[in-house]
């Protein structure tokens, strides 16, 4: 009966009056804390799509189509020293927009719609806004660890020359969460999946990865398909990581345009998220 | 805190509309610390949805609510730290096991995690879970997944309660089960608020309700003077067959308080059951079945809307 006779006495006297300013104030941490924990049931699928991916990209990409392309007449140009110098910088990126897609998509129309676990955390003191900030948070994690251990890899290859090439993994980063949080903003208006997901992937992230300058440099597309380039995140990530990563010549106003791209592409994914997380729930 | 007069929740034309429709119209309640207060209609009756306004989520349309002496649109976050949240259907967390769906919910009221894990010991003794501590979710029973619900809903130690339709899927045996649980709590002075469209459901739990129907209150009151004021001491139910039942109907006409038909039988309201089937029976008519019962709060329902609770 300690249940019972404690009722009024535990967790109202430890927490007290103060309980919602400190759900308000940690709520993002709580739900991401709590998405991780959800992830430890795919942990091993998680731990070998990080390893095995870069291993199989740069494997075939790097050193078998690398040393082709290196071998033919003026290389693929646009300043890297290598093939496998040129395309890692896209590939990192581009590993960390798959993740952040994974995370940000049926894990979003699930809390929603089949475990409906957002309507639970709602009826604690978090609100709409923190659930989805929390979710883009727990998706930034995976993001993280998966450009670590890709970067890892990059290195050992020899793809990284510049002393700055650290910094390719926090563009990718970038570029990973501002798609997540514009997937999300979607994921949380969609009502039905109805084979949603799998177009995205096929008319938006395909398309992407094979016009974003990821395998050749963006101006060897006729101007009218530059464009993709343009709104791509993968492209400005991409971009932005081989200035990082040898030390590309690009004027700095388009440097800066990459980060501006992908902040406001970030500000605009979360924004959206917030409204849509909001009136959903508060239905 | 502000509700110094004990009452926990109080509505006063309280509405809710979805375009044109009003699914909550004006509707006048109070809950006092303690007591076990009763939402009772059928589906789309605008008990969920009172309860998601009650729970700070939903926002009213119209007219007044104070709950704990807060308004819910104004300080929903703190409301609901006070609450615990029982919804229609679970929304568990499947992929994870049972210890840790108390845990991670705990969280959520930013409780510290060495109180959550004493915490999640005692709610899985009182679910009677223990076996299943590390069990996911997934593999659990119906009943089971109710019961972790409940125990969730208590993590933060709730002033309130609020149960959407505690029982709906379960077997007999689930129920009981539950009811058990529900009963200690009541026993503990929680205040209980539960939607249902089980009238033993509600007459076994709630010390007042109030009867729902299309967004309206019809009646309010104790179960039993619910069915004092509304119906008569018994019930006799005769069955002649869904033909005949409207016929015969007829000429039964002037017995007991009052005469229903419903498409499988006739209730016959009246004070002295037993007599007025030997009657009925002496004046030649001959029933598939005969059963003289007491009046439930089906029959108020009834005898208030002319359709059952049950459809």
């Amino acid at each position: 009966m300690s249940l019972e006779v404690r009722a009024h006495a535990g967790a109202a006297a430890l927490m007290g009056e103060r309980r919602s300013a400190k759900s308000i104030a940690f709520g993002t941490w709580y739900v991401a804390e709590h998405r991780l924990r959800t992830m430890r049931s795919y942990l091993t699928t998680i731990l070998m799509g990080s390893v095995f991916n870069p291993m199989i990209y740069l494997f075939a990409l790097g050193v078998g189509i690398g040393s082709y392309i290196d071998a033919s007449a003026g290389g693929i140009g646009a300043g890297a020293a290598s093939y496998l110098a040129f395309v890692g910088p896209a590939l990192l990126s581009s590993a960390a927009l798959t993740v952040a897609f994974e995370e940000s998509s049926f894990p979003v129309m699930g809390g929603f719609k089949w475990t409906r676990e957002f309507w639970a955390m709602n009826a604690t003191p978090i609100g709409g806004r923190q659930v989805a900030n929390g979710v883009l948070l727990a998706a930034t994690f995976r993001v993280v660890f998966t450009v670590l251990v890709f970067f890892f890899f990059l290195a050992l290859f020899g793809a990284t020359p510049s002393p700055w090439a650290f910094l390719a993994m926090p563009s990718a980063i970038l570029s990973g969460i501002a798609f997540g949080s514009v997937i999300m903003a979607i994921a949380s208006r969609l009502e039905e999946d109805d084979g949603w997901f799998a177009t995205i992937q096929r008319l938006v992230i395909a398309p992407m990865f094979l016009f974003s300058g990821t395998f050749f440099p963006l101006e060897r597309l006729p101007l009218g398909l530059q464009w993709i380039g343009w709104i791509s995140p993968l492209w400005h990530g991409t971009q932005l990581g081989r200035v990082a990563s040898y030390g590309m010549a690009e004027p700095l106003w388009l440097t800066a345009c990459h980060l501006v791209f992908l902040g406001a592409m970030l500000a605009l994914g979360l924004a959206l998220s917030w409204k849509s997380f909001e009136r959903r729930l508060a239905k | 805190m502000e509700n110094m007069d004990g009452v926990m929740i109080r509505a006063r034309g309280l509405t809710k509309a979805f375009g044109e429709l009003k699914a909550v119209d004006a509707v006048d309640f109070e809950v006092s610390k303690g007591e076990a207060f009763g939402l009772l209609g059928p589906n789309g009756a605008g008990k969920s949805t009172t309860m998601r306004m009650i729970a700070s989520v939903s926002k009213r349309s119209g007219g007044e609510l104070s709950i704990l002496g807060m308004d819910p649109n104004e300080r929903g976050p703190d409301i609901r730290g006070h609450l615990g949240v029982v919804p229609q259907q679970d929304n568990l967390d499947v992929e994870i096991n049972v210890r840790d769906n108390l845990i991670v919910y705990g969280r959520y009221f930013g409780l510290p995690l060495k109180f959550l894990k004493a915490k999640a010991d005692e709610l899985i003794e009182f679910a009677q879970l223990g076996e299943k501590t590390r069990v996911k979710v997934d593999d659990l029973s119906g009943g089971m997944k109710r019961r972790l619900t409940i125990a969730r809903a208590l993590v933060n130690e709730p002033d309130i309660l609020l149960l959407d339709e505690p029982t709906t899927g379960l077997d007999p045996q689930a129920r009981h089960i539950l009811w058990d649980r529900l009963f200690r709590l009541k026993e503990a002075g929680v205040t209980l608020v539960i939607t249902t469209h089980y009238m033993d459901e509600a007459e076994q739990l709630c010390d007042r309700l109030v009867v729902m129907d299309k967004g309206k209150i019809m009646a309010a009151g104790t179960p039993a003077s619910l069915i004092k004021e509304y119906s008569s001491r018994e019930v006799v139910e005769l069955r002649f067959g869904s033909e005949r039942n409207a016929e015969v109907a007829k000429s039964l006409e002037g017995r007991g308080d009052r005469v229903e038909v419903l498409p499988d039988r006739i209730l016959i309201y009246t004070d002295s059951g037993e007599e007025d089937l030997a009657r009925i029976v002496e004046g030649g008519h001959r029933p598939l079945t005969s059963l003289v019962r007491r009046s439930s709060l089906e029959d108020v329902f009834l005898r208030l809307t002319g359709r059952s609770l049950i459809e």
